[in-house]
């Protein structure tokens, strides 16, 4: 019987952590983007916009993550879409993370006071002049530690698409554990590195607050 | 600005002239019928008690509170219930309010520059000249680069009127402008209202200082239950009140 070096399980997971990274970043950059448009439209001065988004954002708030994927994956194929594990991935994670960022985004937004809207109506701003000069900039600070805090939930919800077979660093840990029988071995490796990735964006998280909240 | 002014011909199409105003929060009927017109150069201050609808008023006539009926004209811009498009009148009532609302992510300068710059979209130079000369009217051309957090209330309030000014507005609406003030700030911000009124500016104020409205205002509107039961010289108005409405709210201020 084969023997794995301790240095074959890790590199192994690191070799499939590049996945989750990628895969992390993917759903974060397009959810993120995605979340402006939905964040626009939820606050919108236009009922139906609104409540449409409403709808969309309650929708994947309001179910599991590993259940979205599911659809993404199995039933999208019946309607004649071919997903790939890593597309339906990708597709899931940027629907759920922008459902989320909008809804978080949406409360910075509420934060502004409401003198801010008055103020710069007065001068004579249009609504887009007053969301883009005037309310987002100070949302944005507000927003920083969330929106990091989210990026870690992110990070963690990548391992939910083990399931449908997409190797990242959780596949790849429990592909390592039925070749080696050391499940706490591996296992804690997989969670040391999902800490590595993690630990690094909740102190950045720290340090942008503490800069934003120079200017103050 | 002497009494004299207020003499601009009564036959003188008002700068601000309000018809028939109504507006109710639910069921509550705050303003019950306004009429009301301003001649351009005047200061007016409007008095009365809390919810007597003064704030209401001054705040409809720049469309931050949507009436539900009657006519707003200002300089000959119409705003009635219909209305949604407020940018052609809002360039022409600039408005500082009790809080200050000064935009806490840019400094003095670029709040008095962000408006000209994104509505009158004016080049760099000429936010910029215009800016250092708002400021340096309320006194604070050395804090062109200084955050609102770190001024004091009065130099925020200063701040917040040189940003209207600078908008170059008909008439300016001042919503209780030092009401949020601890009282040594309160004479610098009225100074600087008062150089205003010198200068012919025309001014609407919301105000409970009444040694104020009495020195600096050619006219008074006294409120009461969402109608104007009183108006006319500020002298008029403290010496020989003709209602008991007013009476009672004169003694009142008085008396402390």
């Amino acid at each position: 019987m084969y023997n794995f070096t301790l240095w074959d399980i890790l590199s192994n997971l690191l070799l499939a952590a590049r996945w989750t990274v990628l895969l992390s970043a993917i759903a974060f950059v397009c959810g993120g983007i995605a979340g402006v448009l939905v964040l626009l439209a939820r606050v919108a001065p236009l009922r139906p916009l609104q409540t449409a988004m409403k709808l969309y954002i309650e929708l994947f708030q309001g179910t599991p993550l590993l259940m979205q994927l599911f659809i993404v994956f199995f039933a999208l194929p019946l309607t004649g879409i071919e997903t790939s594990p890593w597309t339906a991935a990708a597709v899931a994670l940027t629907l759920f993370t922008s459902a989320y960022l909008a809804e978080i985004w949406r409360g910075c937004v509420e934060a502004v006071p409401r003198g801010q809207w008055e103020a710069s109506a007065s001068l004579a701003m249009s609504y887009g002049e007053q969301m883009r000069y005037v309310v987002l900039p100070q949302a944005l600070r507000i927003a920083v530690p969330p929106t990091v805090g989210f990026s870690v939930q992110v990070v963690k919800g990548t391992a939910v698409t083990s399931i449908i077979g997409f190797v990242e660093v959780t596949k790849a840990g429990t592909m390592i554990t039925n070749a080696t029988f050391q499940p706490f071995l591996v296992y804690g490796l997989v969670g040391l590195i999902y800490f590595a990735l993690c630990y690094p964006l909740s102190l950045s998280a720290k340090a942008l607050e503490r800069k934003l909240n120079v200017a103050r | 600005m002497s009494l004299a002014d207020q003499s601009v011909s009564p036959s003188a199409r008002p700068l601000v002239k309000l018809s028939n105003i109504r507006k109710s929060f639910g069921s509550v009927e705050v303003l019950k019928g306004v009429d009301m017109a301003v001649q351009e150069g005047q200061v007016v201050a409007m008095i009365g008690r809390s919810g007597s609808g003064k704030s209401t008023l001054l705040r409809s006539i720049n469309g931050l509170e949507r009436i539900d009926d009657g006519v707003i004209e200002v300089d000959g811009e119409c705003v009635d219930p219909s209305q949604i498009d407020l940018r052609a009148l809002r360039l022409k009532v600039g408005m500082v309010f009790q809080q200050f609302n000064l935009f806490p992510h840019l400094t003095a300068g670029e709040n008095v520059m962000l408006a000209l710059k994104v509505v009158k979209k004016q080049d760099k130079a000429a936010c910029r000249a215009a800016a250092e000369a708002a400021l340096s009217k309320v006194g604070l051309g050395h804090k062109f680069d200084a955050y609102p957090s770190q001024l004091s209330g009065g130099q925020q309030q200063r701040v917040a009127i040189a940003r209207s000014l600078a908008m170059a507005p008909k008439v300016l609406l001042c919503d209780e402008i030092t009401s949020a003030l601890d009282p040594e700030l309160v004479n610098e911000v009225l100074s600087v209202v008062r150089q205003l009124a010198e200068e012919g500016m025309t001014l609407l104020l919301v105000t409970h200082e009444m040694r104020f409205a009495r020195e600096v205002c050619d006219s008074l509107v006294f409120m009461h239950g969402g109608r104007i039961i009183e108006h006319g010289p500020p002298a008029e108005l403290f010496d020989r009140p003709q209602t008991p409405e007013l009476a009672q709210f004169v003694g009142m201020v008085e008396a402390r």
